[in-house]
């Protein structure tokens, strides 16, 4: 059940050219929280919404969150100092569903942080694709001790293969048999690992970002279409069944 | 003494406690439409039966998908959105909808027709058990076959009106929309046509431009702007339209705290509802009726109707 909690900050630091790595005391939220779950953020009384941000962390009774800067919000939420609390929203959503055996987790950028809550909870491997080293060392450093193995692509050769990580794909499921994929990232990236895992036929879960206002499934902001209707991403998702978000049939992107 | 801490309580919980259009109100807050769903997504944290009831997400003759592509943009103090009535259908509301949620709160339903024919009908199907009133909403700036087009325009507004009242026993309140030179004819307008209570403002018609694809940030284009920067204007239309009409009105326009309230019943807002300050913080509700409990103790007041209308000029 989805509380109020007055979180007090750990740390708040820059991980990468402006990714920020929030670390809370959070114990009951801890205890609460399914890995593709999320929290709604509140910056200051400043700002009329919430921010919703994935839950990456859940050990140790604490509660670890990445975000980029993107805007005033972030901004703001990145100048907040250890000691200071926090209050935030959670846990919302869904969540992935429970696997006993193992999963291979596909992330592209800032898509990588639920997949990490994952990673502490599932036997896993991570393919993990950023744009620049800088965007996916410390994802390497942050899935290390979680996953058996990590597969890495970035867009510009800078570190590990060149390429996106749907190139290296094909590669890394032919040498294990997963159980299943879960992915997170830009909508394009899991479109097409979606197509690959209904060609192997592999349950694959795909996690959806969406503006929202109040992540608690009234203000319908978050709506997507799915094979069964409109679904809210902040209350049905926002983890979803790849075969109900994508229709494979047609190559529009807006289906 | 057990004597004496009995009434002291009772008189703690009476203060809030009002009537508007026959209706017992525990409190005289009610949550805004679009912003509370239908009740139950905020059981975890308000009190459904201290509110004084819940105007829940629109319901048009039929099922709609709503808009596409982006629904919301923070803006300063406040927000765009354009959902575009995403809603079951009046059928689905009915039967499904409605006897899940009825005993837990007052309801009050709000609906948008294409028609004048469209709110007559609504109102006719609305005409049931666990329906505390009917809200019309003629001021959704989001859709272009519905709403708005009734709100700014005097016969319209009236036409819907009359078709509501004709056929229901229910309460009617009409929703205003602020995008209009004088709301008070619009007000008068619905009064003549036999509205029981007034309800305003809806949001003010607004929009962004993303500088740097150029294109509007919306899906819709535009949207409507809701939240603490349209308090001001919510507050004068208030004032202005209870010096209009004599029956009640329910203020509403980005109420945040119980002293943003207070405002809205010394305008002459016999209720008020609170919006988008649900999204942020989904008790803030409660925190408003706590607050303003106190505030009206602190003015020596035994009840809040003796704080509408009071503004001295």
């Amino acid at each position: 059940m989805a509380k109020n909690f007055e979180a007090e900050i750990l740390s708040n630091e820059e991980v990468a050219e402006k990714i920020f790595r929030l670390t809370l005391a959070a114990p009951e939220l801890a205890e609460i929280s399914r890995a593709g779950q999320f929290v709604q953020v509140k910056i200051s009384d400043e700002f009329t919404l919430r921010r919703p941000l994935g839950i990456a962390s859940t050990a140790g009774g604490r509660v670890k969150i990445f975000y980029r800067l993107v805007g005033r919000g972030t901004e703001n939420l990145s100048k907040k100092k250890s000691g200071e609390r926090l209050n935030i929203l959670g846990a919302l959503g869904n969540g992935f569903s429970p696997c006993n055996r193992k999963i291979l987790l596909v992330g592209g950028g800032m898509g990588l942080a639920p997949l990490l809550c994952a990673a502490e909870n599932y036997s896993a491997d991570v393919l993990i694709g950023g744009r620049t080293s800088d965007e996916v060392i410390f994802w390497q450093e942050e899935f290390r001790p979680h996953v058996e193995k990590i597969f890495i692509t970035t867009d510009d050769g800078s570190y590990a293969k060149k390429g996106f990580a749907i190139d290296l794909l094909p590669e890394v499921l032919s040498a294990e048999n997963y159980s299943a994929i879960f992915t997170c990232g830009p909508e394009i990236m899991m479109r097409g690992i979606a197509k690959l895992a209904k060609e192997k036929n592999l349950p694959c879960e795909v996690s959806f970002e969406k503006r929202m206002a109040c992540g608690l499934g009234a203000c319908l902001s978050c709506s997507i279409d799915t094979a069964r209707g409109r679904k809210k991403v902040c209350k049905d998702g926002p983890i979803f069944d790849a075969k109900e978000v994508f229709d494979y049939e047609s190559d529009n992107p807006e289906n | 003494m057990a004597d004496f801490s009995f009434k002291s309580l009772t008189c703690a919980e009476n203060i809030l406690q009002t009537e508007i259009c026959g209706i017992k109100l525990p409190t005289p807050i009610f949550a805004a439409s679009g912003t509370f769903g239908f009740g139950e997504e905020f059981e975890n944290f308000v009190d459904l039966k201290r509110l004084g009831g819940v105007m829940v997400k629109c319901i048009t003759p039929k099922p709609r998908k709503g808009n596409d592509g982006v629904r919301i943009t923070e803006t300063p103090s406040g927000m765009l959105n354009c959902i575009g009535l995403e809603n079951p259908g009046i059928e689905k509301f009915l039967t499904e909808i409605l006897p899940r949620i009825k005993n837990k709160m007052n309801i009050i339903v709000n609906v948008s027709g294409s028609s004048v024919e469209d709110y007559g009908e609504l109102a006719k199907l609305l005409d049931v058990d666990g329906v505390a009133a009917i809200e019309l909403n003629i001021s959704c700036p989001n859709v272009k076959d519905g709403g708005i087009i009734f709100g700014t325009d005097e016969r319209q507004a009236a036409a819907v009106t009359s078709a509501a009242k004709k056929s229901t026993r229910k309460p009617v309140i009409v929703k205003l929309s602020p995008n209009v030179t004088d709301i008070t004819k619009i007000a008068r307008a619905c009064e003549a046509a036999g509205a029981d209570c007034l309800s305003l403002i809806n949001t003010l018609m607004g929009m962004e431009i993303n500088i740097h694809t150029w294109r509007p940030t919306l899906g819709n284009i535009t949207g409507g702007l809701s939240g603490g920067a349209i308090k001001p204007v919510a507050l004068r239309m208030v004032w202005q339209t209870a010096n209009a009409v004599k029956i009640p009105i329910i203020g509403m326009g980005g109420i945040r705290s119980a002293s943003d309230a207070a405002e809205f019943f010394l305008a002459g807002a016999s209720a008020v509802a609170v919006g988008t300050a649900n999204f942020a913080e989904p008790s803030i509700t409660m925190k408003i009726a706590d607050d303003l409990e106190i505030y009206l103790q602190n003015c020596g007041l035994k009840n809040i109707r003796e704080l509408v209308g009071k503004i001295k000029i």
